[in-house]
């Protein structure tokens, strides 16, 4: 039986709610802004315009989960609340999408990771008992289609391109790799959403994701890291420095007019 | 007032384009979904094309003033992602005003799409199908870009979704 509105979802179910939707917010949003760091830099004309296009894809799907969290029973801020005036500690992306955006491989093995991830989550999600998550992810999922076959087809050009984008984009996994698995922690109350059929667990979709990506890097001759060593922390709110600093960039000007009408 | 009817807000709602692609409407792309009202308040539902088009903003805009110089004295501009949007909803008038526009029509699917279609683009200027796809990414988000090698131009098509 489904759950039509936050209004339906019992009360235990509400905290969990905020919870997960706020973690796919921040993952969205952060990975958005990294992007964005693209525009006007980026090693190629086409990819300096995908990445602004990816920025802006990203930012659209941030409002979307932060619009369902900060419904009214679940109680999270407004997404703009949500987005300019929270601090590190209340942020509870995964800290693959706070990294700095690094070189072009990392910024493309990052991508590639992540993508996947919203393909096996939005494919399970598709399915949730909560009637807003489900209608969210049919409208993001086609749009996400496009973000995984650009990130994908620079993986499997640059792995066994040289000898150097080979070299760089084997370092680059192996920085993402622990932070990518980090994706895959659950949220608090995961077990409630589970039990509601609002989700599957984390680990399954790991699973999944593990089986979709390992052998698209093994084709682009990439050493896949241990699959055990999971950077996490991040689905509570313990995060590395690099948020902060992040933090403190993207929300510097509407905090210095907190009232201000844009 | 008593004369107003759904059937004129349509109408009028048909001289309200596309803020990224002026040649057409929004009630031909199949942006504009619901239309009903309610005394003299008029309750428009849109869907977006793409979550994150910030043509949204300029469209709520343009609908709400349309609207109201037929006489309503509310307009209340919804937006639904239930059912999403796809290019299937775009009309065959609005496909033909893409191509003179000189944007690729979206090709027709049946609700995925890979690269294969993605990559089968007839370019709109010249109608050849000897084109290749240059990046998935263009000048907004509903568009890709391509080359020509017939008559060795650029042109953009419309993402199918």
């Amino acid at each position: 039986m489904g759950i039509e509105s936050a209004a339906q979802a019992a009360a235990p179910l509400r905290d969990a709610l905020r919870e997960f939707l706020t973690a796919m917010a921040d993952d969205e949003l952060l990975l958005g802004h990294r992007d964005s760091e693209w525009t006007g830099h980026a090693p190629i004309l086409e990819e300096d315009i995908a990445f602004s296009n990816l920025a802006q894809d990203e930012m659209g799907h941030a409002l979307t989960w932060y619009t369902l969290a900060a419904a009214r029973e679940l109680g999270a801020p407004d997404p703009d609340r949500a987005a300019f005036f929270r601090n590190a500690g209340e942020f509870r992306n995964a800290t693959l999408v706070e990294l700095p955006k690094g070189d072009w491989a990392f910024t493309i093995v990052r991508r590639y990771l992540f993508d996947a991830s919203e393909q096996v989550r939005y494919a399970a999600l598709a399915e949730s008992a909560y009637r807003p998550i489900a209608d969210a992810v049919a409208k993001l999922r086609r749009e996400e289609t496009y973000h995984l076959l650009h990130s994908r087809g620079w993986v499997q050009r640059l792995g066994d391109a040289t000898e150097e984008s080979h070299h760089r984009m084997q370092a680059a996994l192996d920085v993402a790799w622990p932070h990518a698995l980090g994706l895959f922690e659950p949220t608090e109350g995961e077990s409630t959403l589970v039990a509601a059929d609002i989700k599957p667990p984390e680990n399954t979709l790991r699973e999944q994701w593990l089986a979709q990506v390992k052998p698209i890097l093994e084709a682009a001759t990439l050493v896949v890291p241990d699959a055990a060593q999971m950077a996490g922390g991040g689905r509570s709110g313990q995060h590395t420095q690099h948020l902060a600093d992040l933090l403190n960039e993207m929300q510097k000007v509407a905090r210095m007019e907190p009232e201000a009408t844009w | 007032m008593s004369q107003l009817t759904v059937e004129h807000i349509w109408s009028a709602l048909e001289d309200v384009k596309d803020p990224e692609i002026p040649v057409v409407s929004l009630v031909e792309m199949g942006i504009v979904r619901d239309v009903w009202l309610e005394d003299d308040r008029a309750v428009v539902t849109i869907t977006p094309t793409f979550v994150g088009c910030p043509a949204l903003i300029p469209m709520r805009e343009e609908i709400t003033a349309r609207i109201l110089q037929l006489g309503v004295s509310t307009v209340d501009v919804r937006t639904s992602l239930n059912p999403p949007w796809t290019t299937e909803w775009i009309s065959e008038s609005a496909r033909a005003k893409l191509r003179s526009f000189g944007l690729a029509p979206p090709p027709h699917h049946t609700g995925t799409f890979d690269i294969a279609l993605i990559e089968a683009a007839i370019c709109p200027n010249c109608g050849a199908t000897d084109t290749v796809l240059d990046s998935l990414f263009g000048a907004t988000l509903c568009r890709s870009m391509y080359y020509c090698n017939a008559c060795q131009q650029s042109f953009e098509q419309f993402k199918p979704l």
